[in-house]
C-alpha cells in the first residue's frame, strides 16, 4: 500500500483546459508523481483507485441533476476539496443561461429538446458543498497549481494573493491601456493570477480570474460609461466567463436595469 | 440464444466524458453505442447577441486543448462574412500559432494518451517508470508548442492575443528568434520520435473509410483550402451545409454527422494524411515512407505514426515561418460590422472544424453554428468498433474491452468540444 497522498480529479461542465494544465505542467509532473499517488484522474489514467481521497481537485460547473447527486459524493470521499477554474468557480461561461430561458436554449442547439436532462442554472461547486479553497482563472495558472497542490499537502495555506490585476499593471510597468489609450479594462476590479497578459498584449483585461477581494464595480462601471461605452456593452463587460460571481452579477443586473 | 455486453461506463485517456457500449448476441453484433454523458453547454445559444469581436475568445472556451482551432475557425468565418482578406504576415503568424497546438495537442495525445495503449500500461506516469526517456520526449516536444501558442496567443489554454482582423500585438523579430532555437530542437527529437513511433506494436484491421480533409493548393492544409473526399467531394466551406447534415440514429442518442447521399466520414490527421500527403515537405515524406507509409493508410492504429509526422511537420513550418518573419504593421487590419453571414473551416489538430455566423448591422452575433470533428467522427468509431468485434466475437471480454477502448482512442476523440451536438445520455455512470 502507498502511503503517499491521494489526489483525485473530476470533472463536471467545462473545457478540460483546467485539468489539462495539470498535464501542462511538463517539468513538474515527474517530480510530482513521485510525492503524491495520483488516484483518480480518467484523462490520463486508465488506472483508477478508490477512495478516500486526500485532495480533490474539482473541474467545471453542476448544470444537470445527475451532476448535482455526484459533487455530494465526492464531497464525501475527499479529505480537501479544492475548485479549479471559473467554471467550478463561478458557473464559468456557461453560467450565461442562468440570464436566460434555458428552453429556449436547448431548442436553439437540440433537435430533440425533449431528451436533454439539465439544470435551469450553471452554479459553482460551493453551492452545493464545502469547498476548502477556489482556484481563480479561465484557465488556471499552472504555478498557481502546484503551490495549491503543495500547500494541501504540507498543510499551511496557498500563496494565491487576492488583489486586483491593475495593481500588477503598475508592478510590472505596463502602461495602463485604459487611461493612456482609453481601452475598457477590467484589470482594477479582476483577480490577479494571470500574469496581466491583456494589458502586456495591448488590449483590457476581459475578467477572467473573476472578482478581486472587495471590488469597486460600480465606480469601474461609470468610467466604462464615460469612455462612451453604451449600457449594453457594460452589461456585457461583466457577464462572460465569471458571470455568475456574485460581485459580477449585481454589477451586470444593476446596469441592466438601465437599459 | 447467447448474449455478451462489453460496457465501458468511464472512458480513460480521452477528453471528455463518455462511455460506449457494445453487443454481441448469436456470435453477431447486435448493437454498438459511443455513450457521451458530458453536459450540454449551449455555446451556440449563448453566442447570440454577443459581439463579433468576442467570439474568438468564447468560442476557445469549448475545448482547453484545441482553443486555437476554435479561434482560427472563428475569427475566418467572421472575416468571410465581413468580406476583410489579412496581409500574408498575419496569414504566416496565424499559422504559425496553429503549429503550437498541433504539436502540443498532438504530443498529449501521442504520449499520454495513446502511447500507453500500445505498450501496455494505465497511464504515461506508470510508464515513464520503464520508459522514462520517451515520456520526457514527449513532455518536452509538449512543452515546446506550449511555448508557441503563449509567445504568440499570451498563454497556452485560452490564448487572448487573437482577433478578427489579425492580433493584438505582433512580436518582435527578436523575440521570436529563441523560439527558432528550440523548435530545431524539437524537430530533432521529433524525427526520433517517428522512428520510434513505428517499432510500435500496431494490430492489424482496416476499413474502406471515407477520408474528409481540407486541401489547399500548395500547402498542408490548416487554416484555408477546399472541403475534399477521397470519393470526389470537392466544395467550399460555403457549401458545407449543402452537403453534410446531422442526422439522429434511433439505436444511439448522438447525433451524427453524415455526408448527404454518401453516409459516415472519417476527418483528423489519417484523412489529412491521405488526401494531402503530396503537401508534405519531402524531409517529411521520406520519413513517412521509411515507417512504410506514403498515403494510402487505411489502419486507425497506425494514427499514432500519423501524429508523429504531422509533428514533424508542424516542427518545420514553424521553423521556416520564423526564418521568413516580418512583422505585421499594423498588427490586425481595422474593420467595420455589417450585416453578413460567414463561414470557415480550418483543420483542428482532430480533423476539421466549421463555423458559420450571422451578424447584424451593429455586429450581434444573430446566428451560430459549430460542427467540431468529433461529432463528424462519432458514427465512423461506432462503425469501426461493430467492424472490429465482429471479427473476435469468441475474444475474452477484458480483452475485447480494452482492444475496444483502444479503437475509440485511435480517433483521439474530444467529447468536450463535440457536446453542443450530443443528446445527453442520462444511463451514463461515472
Amino acid at each position: 500500500m502507498s502511503l503517499k497522498p491521494k489526489l483525485a480529479v473530476w470533472k463536471f461542465a467545462s473545457c478540460d483546459g483546467c485539468q489539462l494544465t495539470l498535464l501542462s505542467c511538463e517539468d513538474e509532473l515527474l517530480t510530482l508523481a513521485d510525492q503524491i499517488e495520483i488516484a483518480h484522474f480518467p484523462e490520463a489514467s486508465s488506472a483508477i483507485v478508490k477512495g478516500p481521497y486526500d485532495l480533490s481537485l474539482v473541474e467545471g460547473s453542476i448544470t444537470t441533476p445527475r451532476d448535482a447527486e455526484w459533487i455530494q459524493k465526492i464531497r464525501r470521499a475527499s479529505r480537501s476539496l479544492v475548485t479549479i477554474g471559473a467554471c467550478a468557480t463561478a458557473g464559468g461561461i456557461q453560467a450565461l443561461r442562468n440570464f436566460r430561458d434555458v428552453k429556449e436554449f436547448i431548442s436553439i442547439v437540440y433537435a430533440r429538446p425533449e431528451y436533454i436532462a439539465t439544470l435551469d442554472t450553471s452554479t459553482a461547486i460551493a453551492a452545493h458543498v464545502k469547498v476548502d479553497f477556489e482556484l481563480r482563472g479561465c484557465p488556471i495558472n499552472k504555478n498557481q497549481l502546484v503551490d495549491v497542490i503543495n500547500a494541501f499537502i504540507h498543510g499551511r495555506a496557498p500563496a494565491v494573493p487576492p488583489h486586483s490585476v491593475c495593481l500588477d499593471c503598475k508592478r510590472k510597468g505596463v502602461v495602463c491601456v485604459m487611461v493612456a489609450r482609453g481601452i475598457p479594462c477590467m484589470g482594477p476590479v479582476t483577480h490577479t493570477g494571470c500574469g496581466v497578459l491583456c494589458p502586456s498584449f495591448d488590449r483590457g483585461c476581459y475578467g477572467c480570474f473573476g472578482p478581486k477581494e472587495n471590488p469597486n464595480t460600480e465606480s469601474l462601471a461609470y468610467w466604462f460609461e464615460r469612455l462612451g461605452l453604451r449600457t449594453a456593452d457594460i452589461v456585457r463587460e461583466f457577464r462572460n466567463f465569471n458571470s455568475n460571481a456574485p460581485e459580477f452579477r449585481a454589477e451586470s443586473e444593476r446596469q441592466e436595469k438601465r437599459l | 440464444m447467447t448474449s455478451r455486453t462489453i460496457k465501458v461506463n468511464y472512458l480513460a485517456r480521452v477528453e471528455g466524458e463518455g462511455g460506449m457500449l457494445v453487443r454481441i448476441k448469436n456470435g453477431r453484433v447486435a448493437d454498438v453505442k459511443l455513450k457521451i454523458f458530458e453536459p450540454p453547454r449551449f455555446f451556440e445559444a449563448f453566442l447570440c447577441g454577443r459581439s463579433y469581436l468576442e467570439v474568438a475568445d468564447i468560442t476557445a472556451r469549448i475545448c482547453g486543448i484545441c482553443p486555437v482551432a476554435y479561434q482560427m475557425s472563428a475569427i475566418h468565418a467572421i472575416e468571410d462574412g465581413l468580406g476583410i482578406t489579412v496581409p500574408l504576415s498575419i496569414r504566416e503568424l496565424r499559422r504559425l500559432i496553429y503549429c503550437g497546438e498541433w504539436i502540443e495537442s498532438h504530443a498529449l495525445h501521442v504520449f499520454m494518451l495513446h502511447a500507453p495503449d500500445f505498450l501496455g500500461y494505465a497511464d504515461a506516469i506508470q510508464m515513464a517508470k520503464d520508459h522514462r526517456n520517451l515520456v520526457e520526449q514527449g513532455l518536452e516536444l509538449k512543452k515546446i508548442g506550449n511555448e508557441v501558442i503563449s509567445l504568440l496567443g499570451g498563454r497556452a489554454i485560452h490564448p487572448i492575443n487573437v482577433r478578427v482582423g489579425g492580433f493584438y500585438r505582433t512580436p518582435t523579430a527578436d523575440e521570436l528568434a529563441p523560439l527558432g532555437e528550440r523548435l530545431k530542437h524539437g524537430r530533432d527529437v521529433c524525427r526520433k520520435v517517428v522512428r520510434w513511433s513505428r517499432t510500435l506494436p500496431i494490430r492489424h484491421y482496416s476499413q474502406q473509410y471515407q477520408f474528409v480533409a481540407l486541401r489547399h493548393a500548395t500547402e498542408y492544409p490548416m487554416n484555408e483550402g477546399r472541403i475534399v473526399s477521397n470519393r470526389g467531394l470537392d466544395i467550399t466551406a460555403r457549401e458545407y451545409d449543402a452537403h453534410f447534415e446531422e442526422e439522429h440514429v434511433s439505436y444511439s442518442n448522438a447525433l451524427h454527422s453524415v455526408i448527404k447521399g454518401a453516409g459516415a466520414y472519417l476527418t483528423g490527421p489519417l484523412a489529412r494524411f491521405n488526401l494531402n500527403f503530396d503537401r508534405l515537405p519531402p524531409s517529411v515524406q521520406e520519413l513517412a515512407r521509411e515507417a512504410g507509409l506514403s498515403g494510402a493508410c487505411r489502419n486507425p492504429f497506425e494514427s499514432i505514426i500519423v501524429r508523429c509526422l504531422e509533428m514533424l511537420f508542424a516542427f518545420e513550418e514553424a521553423i521556416r515561418i520564423i526564418q521568413e518573419y516580418r512583422r505585421p504593421d499594423p498588427p490586425f487590419v481595422q474593420c467595420e460590422p455589417r450585416e453578413a453571414t460567414g463561414y470557415a473551416a480550418t483543420e483542428a489538430p482532430r480533423g476539421t472544424l466549421y463555423h458559420r455566423y450571422s451578424i447584424d448591422g451593429s455586429g450581434s452575433i444573430l446566428r451560430a453554428t459549430i460542427v467540431p470533428p468529433t461529432s463528424q467522427n462519432q458514427k465512423m468509431i461506432e462503425s469501426d468498433l461493430r467492424e472490429y468485434v465482429s471479427t473476435r466475437v469468441k475474444m475474452p471480454l477484458d480483452q475485447l474491452r480494452t482492444e475496444c477502448e483502444q479503437v475509440i482512442r485511435n480517433y483521439d476523440p474530444c467529447i468536450s468540444c463535440s457536446t453542443h451536438f450530443l443528446k445527453l445520455d442520462v444511463e451514463g455512470e461515472q
